[in-house]
């Protein structure tokens, strides 16, 4: 039963950042139809700045603000200099165009840092706190969860209460009755990437420390998890990628916890699968009429 | 995306039309003229080659396979699959596990080489067969998702169930050497170039059939527009499964001739990379282009090649050298597939074909 608990307060830990990573594939696909297959080479990118930050002051939180602004900064970057050029009428040309950059990140990131996996830091001791003998979370867990519950906190308020955000939600809804109203719908595009990209660094910032350290290919599986969450919960749906999130994390502690750590990438698959072939609109989606 | 579909009318309208003047050879004989024309000029090449060259060659055509069944999948029917890599990896692990049971009871014979790239393709297959089935009820980003699982999940496989694939070491081909009828001073890299040439002619014919049959006129009808042609009594889910079949075995097929080449498998081989570096290569050749598929196998080979002379032009630290001939590579590939998608998304077979167009148009020579 001791183990039973750990491992749900472990893998809701890690469901914490998979809801982060899902919620920021959903940004972007609720904002331009796009899944942004680049999204963990950018968020290990803004990871490698936190590093170079860190390793130059010694300070963590400089790393991490910096790893923050530069994930902001690398989403604007990338709509406005490229995913702004590609021609959406077909929905492959942006999913290929996404994975050049993904080559091109990591390859950059390879040339710059070397392949070789880099130790990532935490604030807190990993070390779990017991309670009545029983082991259950880390300072870092709770660190885990206190922050991306003020960015999903956040994310509400900005979208819900702020006239930016009505605009971007404007903006994705009906671009051009937005436009005719005067919202700068392309601007509100951008930052929407800048922020799902921002909270993309974020989740990669909280990950990486977990699992084997930096690497360009940190983000690969995380990623795949991370598609599956928020493909679980429904694109379209920001509740349903954090529970998508919690979900998919549950299920992969419990899974290396009993099974064992080497089978995580086959649950994943075998999930991804399951949930495509049963309910491809996720758990959350309304019963959509056939478009013809 | 434009132009392919703008080039696929006339494609059509070509394959309906055998009976017009100048085409009147059927489809399987041209195709096998051309064929065995390739076949001709590799033999007299693989003698002007150095043994390295010819190895490349060889390469290059493991992954003309590959290629050549990513772009009939993608190009032609429209889905997109960044699980071919994985599809490599199972071509390539069931022939060496193939090889291996041979070698164990004594059958080393050249002939048997053939049995194991039957088993690879078909192995390949079956897997090709069960992620197209749930391929086919997928379209855009989730089946691009679904496949980048594949891609991403696969090659970890080995090392789960490292008792069968021995982990991150691979397992080692062994392969017939050349046979003793072609003199003892034969060298091995020519021969692996005429199986090799061999094995993906006879893939590329099939191939080049098939698109101008039936099933290739399907495919760009399902590729063009769902609803149209289950009007027109074709069965869109069948088709995709078909398509993607066809592509896996291909796939297979380019896997398992990249294990007999390198006499080895790892996992390393067949990574994400791969996956992406066979959708770049269909990409720039130019989507739903056989020949297109021909420049992108070429480029994968050569675009190495290139860096490591131009890297070679620079003095760098051993370390800096190393990390930037890994990488450099892929970054100009990344880098590439971004500008052509952007700047020309019919990609070098596109760019040709426009320019003998224009120049036909300015000049016109002979054929109307």
């Amino acid at each position: 039963m001791d183990r039973f608990l750990f491992l749900t307060l472990d893998g809701l830990s890690r469901g914490a950042v998979y809801a982060a990573f899902a919620l920021a594939l959903v940004l972007i696909w609720r904002a331009g139809r796009i899944v942004n297959f680049a999204q963990g080479a950018m968020a290990v990118a803004a990871a490698y700045v936190a590093y170079s930050v860190t390793a130059a002051t010694g300070s963590y939180w400089l790393g991490f603000g910096a790893a923050l602004l530069a994930g902001l900064l690398l989403g604007a970057v990338v709509d406005i200099a490229v995913m702004r050029l590609v021609d959406h009428r077909s929905p492959l040309n942006p999913v290929i165009v996404a994975l050049g950059l993904v080559l091109l990140i990591q390859a950059v990131l390879g040339m710059v840092y070397g392949n070789e996996y880099l130790p990532a830091q935490t604030p807190f001791s990993r070390t779990a706190l017991t309670v009545g003998g029983t082991a259950v979370l880390s300072p870092y867990d709770l660190f885990v969860f206190a922050t991306v519950g003020v960015v999903g906190a956040a994310l509400v308020w900005v979208f819900t209460r702020t006239a930016i955000g009505l605009r971007m939600r404007a903006a994705a809804f009906a671009p051009e009755v937005s436009r005719l109203l005067g919202v700068n719908v392309g601007g509100m595009l951008t930052l929407g990437w800048a922020l799902a990209s921002g909270v993309g660094a974020l989740a990669a910032m909280l990950v990486i420390p977990t699992e084997l350290g930096l690497h360009p290919h940190a983000m690969d599986l995380v990623f795949v998890s991370a598609f599956t969450a928020a493909v679980l919960g429904g694109l379209d749906s920001p509740p349903g990628a954090v529970v998508g999130g919690l979900g998919v994390g549950l299920l992969l502690s419990y899974v290396s916890g009993y099974a064992g750590g080497d089978l995580i990438p086959l649950a994943v698959l075998a999930l991804l699968l399951t949930v495509l072939l049963l309910r491809p609109g996720g758990l959350f989606a309304p019963v959509t009429a056939r478009r013809v | 995306m434009s132009a392919t579909r703008a080039a696929a009318p006339q494609a059509r309208h070509a394959a309906a039309d055998s009976a017009r003047p100048g085409r009147s050879l059927p489809t399987v004989v041209r195709h096998l003229a051309v064929a065995a024309g390739v076949a001709l000029l590799v033999l007299l090449v693989s003698y002007q080659l150095d043994s390295f060259r010819n190895f490349q060659l060889a390469t290059v055509a493991a992954y003309l396979c590959a290629t050549a069944g990513l772009t009939v999948l993608t190009g032609l029917c429209g889905q997109l699959s960044l699980g071919h890599g994985a599809l490599m990896a199972t071509g390539a692990y069931t022939l060496a596990l193939v090889q291996n049971a041979f070698a164990e009871r004594g059958l080393t014979a050249g002939g048997w080489l053939i049995v194991s790239l039957v088993v690879a393709v078909l192995a390949t297959v079956v897997v090709g067969a069960v992620v197209g089935v749930a391929a086919a009820r997928l379209r855009g980003p989730y089946l691009a998702g679904l496949t980048l699982a594949v891609a991403v999940v696969v090659p970890a496989l080995t090392v789960t169930f490292d008792g069968v694939f021995n982990g991150e070491q691979g397992l080692a081909v062994p392969v017939a050497p050349a046979p003793a009828g072609l003199g003892s001073y034969f060298p091995h890299e020519r021969w692996q170039l005429w199986v090799a040439a061999a094995a993906t002619l006879s893939c590329l014919v099939l191939l080049a059939n098939l698109v101008r049959s039936r099933y290739g006129r399907a495919f760009r009808a399902v590729r063009d527009d769902e609803v149209a042609a289950r009007l027109a009594g074709i069965h869109v889910a069948r088709t995709q499964v078909v398509a993607f079949v066809v592509s896996a075995a291909s796939a297979g097929l380019g896997g398992a001739l990249l294990a007999v080449l390198a006499q080895s498998v790892s996992p390393g081989a067949f990574g994400l990379t791969l996956s992406l570096f066979l959708l770049m290569a269909v990409v720039i050749g130019g989507l739903g282009r056989l020949a297109g598929a021909a420049w992108g196998a070429v480029l994968l080979v050569a675009l190495p090649d290139l860096t490591h002379s131009l890297t070679n032009l620079f003095t760098l630290s051993p370390a800096a050298a190393q990390r930037l001939e890994g990488n450099l590579p892929l970054a100009i590939f990344g880098a590439t597939l971004i500008v052509v998608m952007i700047a020309a998304p019919g990609g070098v077979q596109g760019l040709l074909s426009r320019l003998t167009r224009a120049l036909r148009a300015r000049w016109p020579v002979g054929r109307s």
